[in-house]
């Protein structure tokens, strides 16, 4: 597997290509980077450095989102409203449904990620089955467990079949379920990319040191504690990272199945409702997504301090 | 130590074919709601098969009063553009960053990586308005030019493969009079294949199934894409499940076709673009 590192060595290497002959074009070959770039560079700033700082200048002002009105700087107000307004407060906690379901999501790719590794019966059936879900579009999957969830659906059919009709509530419409329930819809769709990255990894370990290993009288548990949990570190920290920053931008799932109804409005919603709905608080929205913006930005460089770049040596 | 082996093997058997269960029910009893009719429908449990398993009244239905055809051509027209523009911006930056010595090369390069770490749907508020400003507000042409400007992946793979190009083969084609652009074109370009396979396979899938920006900047609606004209089945065929189902299989059917005839690609492709 390619790691990041391949990319900031890129000068070093590259500066092979100044050779004699490309000199040979005097001065052309200076300008001739910049015609390659200007496009890229152009839309890199309009849709994402200029957008980013904006988005900054906005969260110090209060503003409706129209050309035609002024906006009024308010200093850190919008900053101190997230953190006070009661209708705000609330969506911190429903990320942590998400994240929760993250770990939940990790240990079973890890799982079956590594039952696959092993010899296996129908093992690309098996393998197929369980990534799809990850390729299906998002609107699709919000409708299919709405009609899973929805009373008297499949899921309440399925409990009273085994004799747990007691167990059949509101998935959606009652507020101390439904963030599960949209949790659990989540590890359905993103467990299936998981366990493919994982399984790549574990199948680009050597098969001679797991035949090392067995000589040595290494069973199941010894091979995976000492062998491929080492030798998937790397990928392992990589997808806690975009697990945890995906569960801080939730947005498809709840919104196509409950428009963030019955306490299951996640930070994304609030921020969409708030910057583009009836209530026209771009500033406020705008301090909203500068905070997630920083707090992705955070979990990165955290996981770039704990798990370095380096692949880890097995031999 | 046979007795405890056997029943390893039979937990094993066990997790997957559940988890199989937990995968496709989800799936195939939407498949059996969209081939009922509608007195059928609520008639029949959602396990009963369909009385008839070639009614394709609700897929008709589906198609022209909920505007799926619409959808398939906006999202197709959106697809190739954006997928033709990704590729060439995608090789021209990354044959720039690998193949030329110039200034601030490292700070544009930096620039590039900077920009992959800034997740898309939290600046959308300050985006909006530069969109508006361009006007492009309701257009087609807002998703399009969203997904070339901030598709930073698919330069990290045209980056990584362009290093295993032996550097030889540009000089060998300037040594031959060609100047950097034909090199490019000629030389460059047409090796990049497989990566180019790469970054259709993992961007035409993300764009086939994006909702958020379709839904942001195109709620005119003859500007349906794919997920936006099936979100739209909320509000008319709000209690028309069977109506519903089959809108979700017209959905989902195509990419499952796409994942059946190219599952190593795909499989491949997002392993190389996850681990950018």
């Amino acid at each position: 597997m390619t790691t990041r590192t391949d990319i900031p060595s890129a000068p070093a290497s590259a500066g092979r290509s100044s050779t004699p002959k490309g000199r040979r074009n005097g001065q052309g070959w200076k300008v001739t980077p910049w015609l390659f770039l200007i496009v890229p560079l152009a839309l890199l700033v309009t849709f994402i450095y200029l957008p980013a700082g904006n988005l900054i200048y906005y969260s110090l002002t209060e503003w409706d989102g129209f050309g035609a009105t002024p906006k009024v700087f308010v200093g850190a107000a919008n900053y101190v409203a997230i953190f006070t307004r009661n209708d705000i407060l609330p969506v911190f906690l429903v990320s942590v449904y998400y994240i929760g379901a993250s770990f939940v999501q990790m240990a079973l790719a890890l799982y079956f990620a590594t039952m696959l590794s092993f010899s296996t019966r129908f093992r690309n059936l098996f393998k197929g089955i369980l990534f799809f879900p990850y390729l299906i579009n998002g609107v699709a999957i919000g409708f299919v467990f709405l009609y899973l969830f929805q009373p008297g659906g499949t899921l309440d059919s399925v409990l009273h079949t085994f004799g747990l009709g007691s167990l059949t509530q509101h998935w959606l419409g009652d507020p101390s379920v439904v963030n599960y329930s949209l949790a659990a819809t989540s590890v359905w769709r993103y467990m299936g990319l998981n366990f493919v990255l994982f399984l790549g990894a574990i199948q680009s370990i050597p098969a001679q040191i797991y035949e090392a290993a067995e000589i040595d009288g290494a069973n199941r548990w010894h091979q995976f504690r000492y062998i491929i949990a080492p030798g998937i570190r790397r990928i392992i920290g990589l997808s806690f990272i975009l697990a945890i920053s995906g569960s801080l931008s939730v947005f498809e799932i709840p919104y196509v199945m409950t428009l963030g109804e019955n306490g299951s409005t996640t930070f994304v919603i609030k921020v969409v409702q708030l910057g583009f709905g009836t209530f026209h608080k771009v500033g406020l929205a705008s301090a909203m997504a500068v905070l997630l913006l920083a707090i992705v930005l955070f979990v990165t460089w955290i996981q770039r301090r704990i798990v370095p770049d380096e692949v880890v040596d097995l031999s | 130590m046979t007795a405890t082996r056997a029943i390893f093997i039979f937990l094993k058997y066990l997790s997957l074919a559940a988890a199989a269960v937990v995968t496709m029910l989800p799936l195939v009893v939407v498949l059996i709601a969209s081939l009922k009719g509608a007195a059928e429908y609520s008639r029949t449990g959602p396990f009963d098969l369909p009385s008839n398993l070639f009614n394709f009244e609700n897929f008709a239905t589906a198609i022209v009063k909920g505007d799926m055809l619409q959808g398939l051509a906006n999202t197709a027209f959106i697809l190739v553009v954006s997928l033709v523009g990704t590729i060439l911006i995608g090789t021209m930056t990354a044959y720039a960053i690998d193949r030329f010595q110039f200034r601030f090369k490292s700070l544009v390069l930096g620039a590039f990586l900077v920009a992959a770490l800034v997740p898309s749907v939290t600046t959308q508020v300050a985006t909006f308005q530069i969109v508006n400003n361009l006007g492009l507000f309701n257009s087609i042409w807002a998703p399009i030019v969203l997904f070339l400007g901030t598709d930073i992946v698919s330069i990290y793979i045209f980056v990584q493969f362009m290093q295993a190009i032996p550097r030889s083969l540009d000089e060998a084609a300037m040594l031959d009079g060609a100047n950097r652009f034909t090199i490019y074109w000629r030389v460059i370009l047409p090796l990049l294949k497989p990566a180019i396979a790469t970054v259709i396979i993992i961007r035409g899938i993300a764009i086939y199934n994006e909702f958020y920006i379709p839904f942001l900047y195109m709620p005119s609606s003859d500007l349906g894409v794919i997920s936006t004209s099936l979100f739209r089945f909320k509000g008319p065929f709000g209690a028309q499940w069977e109506v519903i189902a089959a809108g979700t299989m017209v959905v989902i059917i195509p990419t499952l076709i796409l994942f059946l005839v190219m599952q190593r690609y795909i499989y491949n492709g997002f392993v190389s673009g996850a681990s950018k």
